[in-house]
């Protein structure tokens, strides 16, 4: 044991002393979270917006004049029955419908609440819940306005309808997407490179010919990188909620436990390719054709798997990352438990079965 | 046989590019320094690594200290100590958390074996706090030494210590060596250059995959079958050049200011008479001791014309 | 001697690193065809002094000549006429040897024409036709380096830098070297050479020994060896770099 932890505090000597290697463990990821936040959630503005009041009061109108006034959505015309609605998103120019029901003022004055459905075009799952939730922030805003020269708070009920894509599929994807990407980056590609630079400097020889057993290696040169993805995992999470706000709707305890999985597969598929890597160099090339390619392109991170041709969809399935984005998926943005990911862990663990298997198994114990 | 350390015998190891070593025996005994002497390319380094456990023979037996280079790896590890060709050193550690990392993964202490090592150590422990990649190649040098003797090995394999090192170092390591050797440890070391071949108890000269010969230095030169001379001039070049042409020529190589000349028949007499009608008035030849470098090449010579 | 050519010409050459001075005040001539020993303790700088004869680092003060261009503002005219080779860089080992040859020949412009003619020349000269289109990895070491060699000074330059050209290479092999650098020397190459072997440091004309970034000892072999009361150049280089 003790042989264990001075390697891994060597592990973690090595890390702290290189500071590109500090530089990509923590800056790319907020860079990259960053990035992807803002590529896909492009500036709201303009967005035409019908309304289909049924009250016509001074309520309503004063709403919608704060949500005309806000700067991101236009007038987009009124409408005067449900069945227009459906018709005014075929023409396909208006993104949202606001319905106020019937006697709007006078139901929020006596009976302290009332309500509005959004309808929303989900086609372009992302923008649509910006503008549910810019909607919802001006409306929230107005009743608190209202609220403060009242002793009773009013509350105005409103109810989301998503057209199209009620699943709202892809959106707010790039937070799922990015962690998978950069927990595949950095725990598979910064273990496959240390030990490639071992064996480029000489240093594996030495390891070799010592008592080291090979899970001892192994396992220390893990450790350290298992540790820092789990602060990255931390870290991405914390910023998509804190700046992009996307929702943690599960249990967090279940979320981490299953970053940490994905970690530990991420981890051993590195293994697999210092076995393979000769030096630094094909360490990093193999780590970026064979996990960063696939994790961006066939995980369902930008590319929805369903509109892939056959042979593409068959690979992606043997791909790691796809599992995990359905799964924090889930767990984040549905809220729903084991129960409904349960299949996707399995496939997961045994994927880490196999990889660290054929690792350890491939792991010479001499030069060849 | 009790105090044989290293023991291999008739090890083959073929490359898939053919290159490799064959037929090898050799054996080191405890408190015995045994040099294995050649250039780049003739298999030094496969022999230290089938040793040390790291290349497997295709043929042939290598034990240490009793225990088999290949079934019982595991053994022979633990009490092997190996310096790699290239220091191999974590250059981004200091030295004194190169030395206790080695340390660790032996399962032991800097304490523990600092009697060994202090002799060595003490020269760099003033830098303990200076990352490995600053220090000079010497320093360096003696950093690795020190990393591959912290779990008291009782067998030590140094790979091309002295490469690339300034003479003045390369003495001080030697000199290293011997206070090793004083433990009761083995030493097999290997080296390009022939004149550290002195410096051994005993050498193996290697070409080619091959040894060509081994034992004492002094029965190395002592077996040279020619009388050598040394002949010096002012116009060293053009003497080597003439001296090519001479028929009764053996050989003739450069040494430093003089020539090393050995003659198929005949004596100095006839070669200062050849030069002096070739226009080499100022010539002195002498009767020389061979060392182990004229040696290597007389081998060298009579196995090119052996094939 | 003196009236020879001067081919090399340093004066208070110096060369700091931050508050490291890695060269303190080189004095020294090169003459034209000489061979040059460049001796010096691992550390000592003479690498760092090499990189700034070959244009490739700029001094921080002093004056310095090389080829008759200055190491200041020339390195281009300096770098057309050295040659350069080393032990760890030589050849590129997936290349063969006409290969490795012509793209030399081609990165100092010569033509195709004489690139093909010279090589013929060269080849026959190292009895190395039959290998002409062998990949370089497919050598043996000695003949790499003699090879890395006639290439260095393939395009004729005024002076050549080897740097530790015989590391590892059998004694045969590294004398047949020498008589290459010997035979370079005679027509009116400069050869400037480093090497950890103290024998071939006797090959050369002069010899300089470099300790702790300043030059110690330059003079012919012999006279270092009388001057330290020594049989051999092991024994001078050792006196001069422990006494100081």
């Amino acid at each position: 044991m003790k042989r264990f932890f001075g390697f891994v505090k060597k592990e973690f000597f090595h890390i702290i002393r290189d500071p590109r290697t500090l530089v990509i463990l923590f800056g790319i990821p907020i860079v990259e979270i960053m990035l992807f936040g803002y590529v896909i959630t492009n500036e709201l503005k303009d967005i035409p917006v019908a309304v289909l009041d049924k009250s016509g009061d001074e309520v309503t109108v004063e709403i919608q004049n704060k949500i005309y006034s806000s700067g991101f959505f236009l007038r987009g015309g009124n409408l005067y029955s449900e069945k227009e609605i459906e018709k005014a998103f075929r023409k396909g120019h208006i993104k949202q419908v606001i319905v106020f029901e019937a006697d709007f003022s006078e139901k929020l004055e006596k009976e302290g609440t009332a309500h509005i459905e959004l309808i929303t075009d989900a086609s372009d799952a992302n923008t649509a819940s910006m503008i549910v939730s810019y909607t919802n922030a001006i409306i929230q805003d107005y009743m608190s306005y209202r609220n403060r020269q009242l002793q009773m708070p009013l509350q105005i009920n409103v109810e989301t309808r998503m057209q199209y894509n009620p699943e709202l599929k892809g959106s707010y994807m790039f937070v799922p997407g990015t962690m998978a990407l950069i927990l595949m980056l950095i725990s598979a590609m910064m273990t496959s490179i240390s030990i490639a630079r071992e064996k480029e400097l000489g240093t594996m020889e030495i390891l070799l010919v010592s008592p080291l057993n090979p899970l001892q290696i192994v396992l220390g040169k893990v450790a350290p990188y298992f540790g820092l993805s789990i602060i990255n995992a931390i870290t991405i999470v914390t910023l998509g909620n804190l700046v992009f706000g996307v929702p943690i709707n599960g249990s967090i305890v279940l979320l981490m436990t299953l970053v940490m999985l994905f970690i530990l597969m991420a981890l051993s598929l590195g293994l697999l390719i210092s076995t393979v890597a000769k030096s630094q160099q094909q360490a990093m090339f193999l780590s970026m054709f064979v996990l960063m390619l696939p994790t961006i392109l066939l995980s369902g991170f930008i590319f929805p798997i369903e509109n892939m041709p056959w042979l593409l969809q068959v690979l992606a399935n043997i791909m790691p990352p796809k599992y995990f984005i359905i799964i924090l998926k889930n767990i984040m943005l549905k809220g729903t438990g084991f129960e409904y990911v349960w299949k996707e862990t399995l496939i997961l663990i045994g994927m880490t079965v196999v990889f660290i298997g054929l690792s350890v198994k491939k792991f010479k114990i001499r030069l060849e | 046989m009790e105090s044989i350390s290293i023991h291999i015998d008739d090890v083959s190891k073929t490359y898939a590019n053919g290159e490799g070593i064959s037929n090898i025996s050799l054996s080191v005994k405890r408190g015995e320094l045994v040099g294995l002497i050649g250039p780049d390319g003739a298999g030094k380094t496969t022999i230290l690594r089938i040793i040390t456990t790291l290349l497997l023979a295709d043929k042939g037996m290598a034990m240490v200290e009793g225990f088999d280079c290949h079934k019982q790896y595991k053994n022979v590890r633990r009490i092997i100590g190996y310096m790699p060709g290239r220091f191999s050193l974590y250059q981004d550690l200091t030295v004194e958390e190169n030395l206790k990392f080695f340390a660790t993964i032996f399962g032991t202490t800097i304490e523990e074996n600092y009697e060994l090592i202090r002799p060595i150590y003490s020269q760099i422990e003033p830098f303990k706090n200076r990352r490995a990649g600053a220090l000079s190649g010497g320093m360096k040098q003696k950093l690795a030494l020190s990393c591959s003797l912290i779990h008291k090995p009782s067998v030590l394999i140094l790979d091309e210590p002295t490469t690339g090192v300034d003479a003045v170092s390369r003495r001080e390591f030697w000199e290293m060596l011997k206070g090793i050797k004083e433990k009761d440890i083995a030493i097999l070391v290997s080296t390009p250059y022939m004149d550290e071949a002195s410096l051994c108890d005993r050498v193996a000269l290697m070409q080619d995959g091959k040894i060509m010969q081994i034992g004492t230095p002094a029965h190395i030169t002592s077996q040279f079958a020619h009388t050598l001379y040394s002949v010096k001039s002012e116009n060293m070049y053009a003497i080597l050049k003439s001296l090519r042409t001479y028929p009764l020529v053996h050989s003739v190589f450069p040494f430093g200011q003089k020539l090393h000349l050995t003659l198929k028949t005949g004596d100095a007499a006839d070669a200062k008479h050849f030069l002096q009608t070739q226009g080499f008035e100022e010539v002195t030849i002498e009767q020389i001791v061979p060392n182990i470098e004229d040696c290597f090449m007389e081998l060298m010579s009579s196995k090119k014309t052996e094939v | 001697m003196n009236t020879r050519e001067v081919i090399i010409d340093v004066e208070n050459l110096v060369k700091k690193f931050g508050s490291f001075v890695a060269n303190d005040h080189l004095t020294f001539q090169v003459y034209k065809g000489e061979i040059f020993g460049f001796l010096g303790a691992n550390g000592a700088g003479k690498t760092t002094a090499i990189r700034i004869l070959c244009g490739l680092s700029t001094p921080t003060a002093g004056k310095i000549w090389v080829a008759g261009f200055d190491a200041f503002h020339q390195t281009e005219q300096i770098k057309r006429n050295i040659g350069y080779m080393s032990q760890r860089f030589s050849l590129y080992d997936d290349l063969t040897v006409a290969e490795n040859i012509a793209f030399y020949g081609g990165i100092y412009g010569m033509s195709r024409k004489e690139i093909k003619e010279k090589t013929e020349v060269l080849l026959n000269k190292l009895e190395f036709s039959s290998q002409k289109n062998k990949l370089i990895s497919d050598l043996p070491l000695g003949w790499k380096q003699k090879l890395a060699f006639s290439v260095a000074i393939f395009h004729n330059p005024k002076i050549v830098f080897l740097d530790e050209p015989t590391g590892g290479v059998d004694p045969i092999t590294r004398r047949s070297f020498w008589d290459l650098i010997y035979e370079a020397a005679e027509n009116g190459i400069t050869v400037f050479v480093t090497t950890h072997y103290m024998d071939e440091a006797e090959y050369c004309n002069r010899v300089s020994i470099m300790v702790d970034g300043k030059i110690a000892a330059l003079d012919t072999p012999e006279g270092l060896k009388n001057a330290w009361n020594a049989n051999n150049m092991d024994e001078v280089f050792l006196k001069i770099t422990r006494k100081l």
